[in-house]
């Protein structure tokens, strides 16, 4: 019953990756890869860092943006974040909401 | 009992679809007809592993992906400083490649003997039949270039004089003179002038020798003799280190490359001096691995490989990809663990998009994240953002982004570890 919930979810998710996207079917799944070797495969932490599979992808872009607008205190995101544009963010943020929550 | 359609099934629904269209494929020369096409790669460490899990990950299992590793485990270059400094042991960097196969990965323990680009043919020294590829990923890290000193330049001085510059044996013996040598005694480290592997891991290297010899021989000194003209990397945050933690033990010399070594006479020769130790460490010149020189892939100073940033294809030879420290850098993109983990995802997007017949990402970023201990609790990192221009044709830094930490912190200790379990696991696990 989870795996069915999570596949709906799944599925809902996929007009908001595609619209992200702006037409690259795998430009969401690149651009978060670029995250992966420290927050785990597909977004599922092996550890310390924060796992961001599963997260809303609303939760994602606003949590990414604070850190870009210097709001969010950090040691490294601050920088790394400032490398990407609104729409690179909102690619990786749908990516990582679509992915399967760790454990799951 | 109904059974709903889960994630893996999705996946697999997928796969048939992608191993459909590659059939339809198939009439594209060299590849074997009705297959899906085989990738071969060459070189297991983070660039080599995570193109083979990424290529299988990302084609739904539909490509078949065989790897190629001398080396029966995995070795981490990141955090094998610390073994130095007594700190980690060998085995806690130490990783093996069966998650790798449960991704469906052949991982074959071999050493290649030549690449046949023309017949698309992998060739063993031995154990192995000669082995076709439609795509070769070619990931051999570094070769060192001993020609540059011929003191060293015999299998038996290299017994003596270690680099320690790839992790494993090298780096467990070299633990052991440290461990064996007096107090009071000098431990000379020799690195060679830019581009080499890592370019803050000498300054991290000197950091944790220092904290070995202030634990345990207080009276020694850590003689570093830079290639370069200055600290290549997070230099205030070294400086910062070696005044605050080690000051006393640390001397630095820039400007002293080495010319030769006297493996006998314990010493190392620069242009007009030479300098004697007790311990010394010497860091050749570096080139990419031999097996790009003989698959014809080296073509910037007889060293680096040149790559079509959007693919990693060779400039030179098509259906060859390059990955990792091998490569001609890009502009200000350093030879890095994280970046051959991060080349191996562009190489992976490309080459699973060209086999399905789907278009290749124009719009890659990527990003380094280097993080160097300043001890065994504190550590510091750089980062950098990597986007392609397409006027440039190259991948350039994002003007803005990227820096420094303001200072060597507990915290981004905690940080680092998190980084090496990661990039172990999104790499090989």
């Amino acid at each position: 019953m989870i795996r069915n919930a999570f596949f709906v979810a799944a599925l809902a998710a996929l007009p908001a990756i595609a619209a992200a996207q702006g037409g690259n079917p795998t430009l969401g799944r690149d651009l978060a890869a670029g995250c992966t070797h420290c927050h785990g495969t597909n977004g599922v932490s092996a550890g310390v860092t924060e796992s961001l599979a599963g997260r809303p992808q609303g939760q994602i872009v606003s949590t990414l943006k604070h850190f870009r607008e210097g709001t969010k205190p950090a040691t490294i995101m601050h920088q790394i974040s400032k490398g990407y544009t609104d729409e690179q963010i909102a690619a990786i943020a749908a990516f990582f909401a679509a992915q399967p929550p760790a454990g799951k | 009992m109904t059974r709903s359609i889960n994630r893996r099934d999705f996946i697999k629904f997928v796969g048939a679809g992608a191993a459909a269209t590659l059939a339809g494929c198939a009439t594209e020369p060299g590849a074997p007809s009705g297959q899906a096409g085989r990738v071969v790669v060459i070189g297991g460490g983070f660039g080599g592993a995570t193109a083979a899990k990424y290529i299988r990950m990302w084609s739904g299992g539909a490509i078949p992906v065989v790897l190629i590793e001398r080396e029966q485990k995995f070795v981490s270059c990141p955090l094998s400083n610390l073994v130095l400094a007594g700190s980690r042991s060998i085995e806690q960097n130490t990783v093996g490649y069966e998650k790798l196969r449960s991704h469906g990965v052949t991982v074959l323990h071999g050493e290649v003997a030549a690449v046949d680009p023309q017949k698309q043919i992998v060739r063993f020294k031995e154990q192995y039949a000669d082995l076709p590829y439609d795509r070769l990923v070619i990931a051999p890290g570094i070769d060192f270039m001993y020609e540059e000193l011929p003191g060293l330049n015999n299998a038996d001085a290299q017994k003596q004089v270690l680099h320690a510059w790839k992790a494993g044996e090298q780096t467990v013996a070299l633990r052991k003179q440290l461990e064996a040598m007096p107090d009071g005694g000098v431990f000379v480290f020799s690195f060679p002038k830019m581009p080499y592997r890592c370019p803050p891991g000498p300054y991290e290297r000197v950091c944790q020798v220092a904290d070995y010899f202030k634990r345990a021989k207080p009276r020694s000194k850590v003689l570093v003799l830079d290639a370069n003209p200055d600290i290549v990397s997070k230099k205030g945050l070294f400086l910062a280190a070696w005044n605050d933690l080690y000051k006393g033990i640390i001397e630095y010399r820039p400007n002293q490359e080495a010319k030769d070594v006297d493996v006998r006479g314990m010493t190392v020769k620069t242009e007009f001096d030479s300098f004697k130790g007790n311990v010394l460490n010497v860091v050749p010149p570096q080139k990419a691995g031999a097996i790009a020189a003989a698959a014809g892939v080296v073509t910037a100073n007889n060293r680096w490989c040149e790559v079509n940033w959007l693919t990693m294809e060779s400039v030179k030879v098509p259906k060859i990809h390059v990955i990792g420290d091998a490569t001609q850098s890009a502009p200000l993109m350093p030879k890095s663990g994280t970046m051959a983990n991060q080349h191996a995802k562009i190489a992976a997007s490309a080459i699973v998009a060209m086999m399905t017949g789907t278009p290749v990402n124009q719009t890659p970023v990527i990003n380094n994240t280097c993080y160097s201990y300043t001890s065994a609790t504190e550590a510091m990192h750089v980062t950098s953002i990597h986007a392609w221009d397409p006027a440039q044709k190259t991948l350039v830094t994002v003007k803005g982004s990227g820096g420094v930490s303001p200072a060597r912190s507990t915290l981004e200790k905690q940080f680092a570890d998190g980084w090496a379990i990661n990039i172990w696991s999104d790499s090989l696990g």
